[in-house]
């Protein structure tokens, strides 16, 4: 076979034969099944436009975007930082960029990855195949620009900024983790729209019901809850609920709600999603040097790219800034791959299920159906705890000292596992913190409950933050309170309602 | 396949709306950044961006988290001699707690301050948002005094020395050709006649009479066509078109005498360092005079302007008369737009203030755009600061401030250069 190309220069006609070279491998010989794909050639400025609004090709208009396009432009142009080579967008067609600076060998390594791994990803994992509808974010997100820019001409930029800002701050807290959602459309966003807003304004609820229908049935009502069960989806809650919003306002909550929700399954599989597209890089990569396909020159290329990409320094070393998630994604299918091929007696022991079975089969379950959290806990084996010299540590406020509380030894692998699937735990990551009630009664004032995960508590600082953009958002009241597992409420924060609320 | 698209002439400046919101949402840090950048410069040096840091906690965007405290047991790579059960001190600086995801330390408060490059114009913006110079509108706008004169064609009439030779030549040489035609075939066709009757042989001398006769008034008829006419002649025509004045001289005026103390000169060195910025963006050229005083005025360089120290008394007309003379030796006319700052500490021999009011009021006023005057003094003022009072109320471009510390610089300047009503529009 003669190699695609023998320098280090990239052409439109060679990107698309290594396109057509590394698609005939993923797909016909390895079986991914993909979105369509486009690739976009870009500049570095592009890039950083793109890294800017979170890689979304359209986004409405906010200065936090700003602020990032600002640092990632300083760090860029004093060297401090190259560029990801790669940015991969969930839409049908799956959108992957390519860096004009980069070099042919670079593009087919962006090629692989990012159109076939991340693509696949995407189109396969549970997580995306509930949460998201690739084929109609860009639209929606065009939507969204256009919504917000015409709330930005009729109210000002500022009432907009406000009400964004606080929505912002609650990202993390609009969805539900627990219910299925419905998917983005937006053909049916656009048409239930208007309807929305007249409706839900009328809806707004039992708080507005001052004068009880019935006297005689007081009594009876007077203990009765709103909302009737802690909410875990406070955008959601504050979009139906909060009584001063104005239709425009309510539908900004939703818009930023829905984006957040686009980006819930990315942060639950960042362990499985560079994993998975580092390890087909890998594989499709070294099968097209099998192949011929590619010199020895692009393997060294790809190969030290690679290497800088699933490195992991140990936890004394300078670098080290938290478990790599590449390196750990990419080490675990691997492992699986391994297990499946040539598994030991250990193997055997651990993993009956999977041991000696087909690996590509194996390989499409697990990616499939976990999420970084169940994917450990599943998948790791004692191996790669070995391998990584995991070990877990200790750190308990009420006691002078750290404690190594389990390493990489027979004793200690059922504990590692456990603790570094826990790790990747959103629940357990962010701060549980839920809707607890209103008082209708007297004041309106909400009720927030942090459920408190091994005494942990709250930054201080950034609840008393969060929750001054709650209170603009409600426009009353709002407490929250850290309740530890006993049930008694250790610390409580109260913010006072803006003087000024938004509503006009 | 994959579609492959070239994006590379697609817009590149996707963020600016972003960048610019962004500025625009912090605006009162970057201000105070850039007031602080100024201070740090020198007067050469201002025609660059600025790298500007605001603290990171007032941009930051809050999400609820852990705090420190509470249990957490991480598991990190790279164990290299811990076995299960070893105790360890607990890192300094809390290491410990709230590294659960590795990231605490990324997001982490800290008093770090988040820096980034303003470019030049963004710098320049910042620094003089909103403010206008006095009269300078009006003096664009409506006051034009200075005339160009600039080329505009040909005219019929005008002076002599406006002929342009070429073009009348040629318009006389084109009129020529035209007079001179219908004659000169009449002329080939009475020749050729002639020519006919003499080879004919034929005794035709009254034809051939008649023909010469006819020939000699034709060339007669030539010869009289003028060579120039008073209809050939072209002027170069001029028009005179207002143009606004686009240079500008800045005096500076400054007291060096005993009681100015450096750290008054400093502040006063500010103060002309944001003139001459601001005139700077105004005006294509700006020359600098400085001219210092303490008993008599001299002017000088810019170093020696604020380097050099002298002792004794005070006559502030000293200065005034000195750059009385020099307007009118160096910048009479309509062409420059002269500005003046002077500072001083307020000391001044008594029988004198009265002077300098009248000497501003008869002489420098009129010729000023805008005088600024700033008192650079802890006390109170004394009778020059009356006497320039009475100044300021007769005068709307005559400005006067009192400033105390150096942090006071930036509002002086902006006070004495706030927008007049009625003059921005």
């Amino acid at each position: 076979m003669i190699p695609i190309s023998t320098g280090s220069e990239w052409t439109f006609d060679l990107i698309a034969e290594y396109d057509a070279a590394i698609r005939e491998v993923a797909v016909d010989e390895f079986k991914l099944d993909v979105y369509p794909i486009q690739l976009e050639v870009i500049t570095a400025e592009q890039m950083m436009d793109a890294y800017s609004s979170v890689g979304m090709p359209v986004n409405y208009h906010h200065w936090s975007f700003g602020k990032h396009f600002v640092a990632t432009e300083k760090s860029y142009k004093r060297g401090q930082m190259g560029l990801a080579y790669e940015i991969v967008i969930n839409s049908s067609p799956c959108i992957a960029y390519l860096m004009e600076e980069n070099s042919a060998t670079m593009q087919a390594l962006v090629i692989a990855h990012a159109a076939y791994g991340h693509n696949s990803f995407f189109k396969g994992n549970y997580l995306f195949r509930a949460w998201t509808d690739a084929s109609d974010i860009v639209d929606y997100l065009m939507f969204a620009k256009q919504y917000i820019g015409q709330c930005e001409e009729r109210y000002g930029i500022s009432a907009v900024e406000e009400l964004l800002d606080s929505c912002h701050a609650l990202m993390n807290y609009g969805v539900d983790r627990y219910k299925r959602p419905e998917k983005l459309s937006l053909a049916q966003e656009k048409a239930r729209q208007t309807e929305r807003e007249q409706y839900l304004q009328t809806q707004v609820n039992d708080l507005w019901r001052t004068i009880p229908k019935r006297e005689r049935d007081a009594g009876a009502h007077a203990a009765q809850r709103f909302p009737s069960e802690p909410q875990e989806n406070l955008l959601y809650f504050i979009e139906k609920a909060a009584p001063l919003l104005e239709p425009w306002q309510r539908e900004i909550v939703r818009i930023v709600r829905k984006i957040a929700q686009y980006f819930y399954p990315q942060r639950q599989t960042q362990v499985m999603n560079e994993g998975w597209a580092t390890f087909w890089h890998y594989t499709i990569l070294t099968r097209l040097y099998d192949k011929g396909l590619v010199t020895d020159g692009f393997m060294m290329e790809f190969l030290q790219s690679h290497t800088n990409v699933v490195a992991q320094p140990p936890v004394t070393s300078n670098w080290y800034s938290g478990i790599n998630p590449y390196a750990l994604g990419f080490a675990m299918f691997q492992d699986i791959r391994r297990i499946c091929e040539a598994p030991t007696d250990e193997d055997r022991a651990w993993f009956p299920d999977i041991a000696g079975t087909p690996w590509r089969d194996t390989l499409e379950f697990a990616m499939k159906n976990f999420k970084d959290e169940s994917f450990i806990s599943q998948y790791l084996s004692p191996k790669l705890i070995r391998d990584f010299h995991f070990f877990a540590l200790r750190d308990d406020d009420r006691d002078d000292k750290l404690e190594i509380s389990a390493i990489h030894d027979e004793e200690g692998y059922r504990k590692v596992r456990e603790l570094l699937a826990d790790q990747y735990n959103l629940g357990s990551r962010e701060p549980n913190i839920q809707v607890w009630s209103v008082n209708m009664r007297k004041d309106r004032c909400l009720t927030l409950r942090h459920t408190m995960h091994n005494r942990r508590p709250l930054d201080r600082g950034s609840a008393c933050e969060v929750l001054k953009h709650i209170a603009r958002l409600w426009g009353f009241d709002v407490r929250l309170e850290s309740v530890d597992t006993d049930g008694s409420v250790r610390e409580h924060f109260e913010i006072k309602a803006p003087a000024e609320t938004m509503a006009y | 396949m994959a579609n492959i698209i070239d994006r590379r002439l697609n817009g590149k400046n996707k963020s600016a709306v972003n960048r610019e919101r962004f500025l625009r949402r912090f605006k009162g840090q970057i201000k105070d950044a850039v007031a602080k950048a100024i201070k740090g410069r020198s007067i050469t040096d201002i025609e660059s961006g600025e790298t500007i840091s605001i603290p990171v906690k007032d941009i930051s965007e809050p999400a609820f988290r852990h705090g420190k405290g509470g249990v957490w047991e991480p598991v990190h790579p790279g164990n290299q001699e811990f076995v299960k059960g070893d105790r360890l001190p607990r890192p300094q600086g809390g290491g410990g707690g709230g590294s659960g995801s590795g990231k605490a330390s990324q997001d982490g408060e800290g008093e770090d301050a988040f820096a980034f490059e303003l470019s030049r114009e963004e710098f320049m913006n910042v620094f003089f948002d909103d403010l206008a110079l006095p009269n300078l509108v009006k003096t664009q706008l409506t006051g034009i005094t200075e005339m160009k004169t600039v080329r505009a064609g040909f005219t019929n009439d005008g002076t002599p020395a406006n002929i342009n030779i070429v073009r009348s030549l040629r318009g006389a040489l084109s009129r020529r050709i035209a007079m001179a035609a219908p004659t000169l075939t009449e002329l080939d066709e009475s020749e050729e006649e002639l020519d006919e009757l003499m080879e004919s042989g034929m005794e035709a001398d009254l034809d051939m009479r008649e023909r010469r006769r006819r020939i000699h008034m034709l060339r007669e008829k030539l010869a009289a066509i003028p060579f120039i006419d008073p209809f050939d002649l072209r002027y170069n025509n001029r028009v005179k078109q207002p143009t606004p004045s686009s240079q500008a001289v800045m005096f500076c005026l400054m007291d060096v005498s005993g009681s100015m103390d450096e750290q008054k000169k400093d502040m006063a060195k500010r103060f002309f360092i944001l003139l001459y910025l601001f005139l700077q963006r105004t005006y294509d050229k700006i020359e600098l005079v400085f001219i210092r005083h303490h008993t008599s005025a001299v002017e000088v360089n810019e170093h020696d302007f604020f380097h050099s120290r002298e002792s004794g008394g005070t006559v502030v007309s000293s200065a005034l008369n000195l750059m009385k003379e020099v307007v009118q030796k160096r910048y009479a006319g309509s062409e420059w737009n002269i500005y003046a700052a002077q500072a001083s500490d307020g000391d001044n021999w008594d029988s004198d203030s009265a002077n300098c009011a009248r000497i501003l009021e008869t002489a420098l006023i009129p010729v000023c755009q805008y005088y600024a005057y700033i008192e650079i003094t802890e006390g109170e003022p004394q009778n020059l600061w009356y006497e320039y009072l009475k100044v300021k109320d007769a005068h709307k471009h005559f400005a006067m401030q009192k400033i105390r510390s150096a942090a006071d610089i930036y509002p002086v300047f902006r006070e004495l250069f706030k927008k007049q009503q009625g003059v921005s529009k």
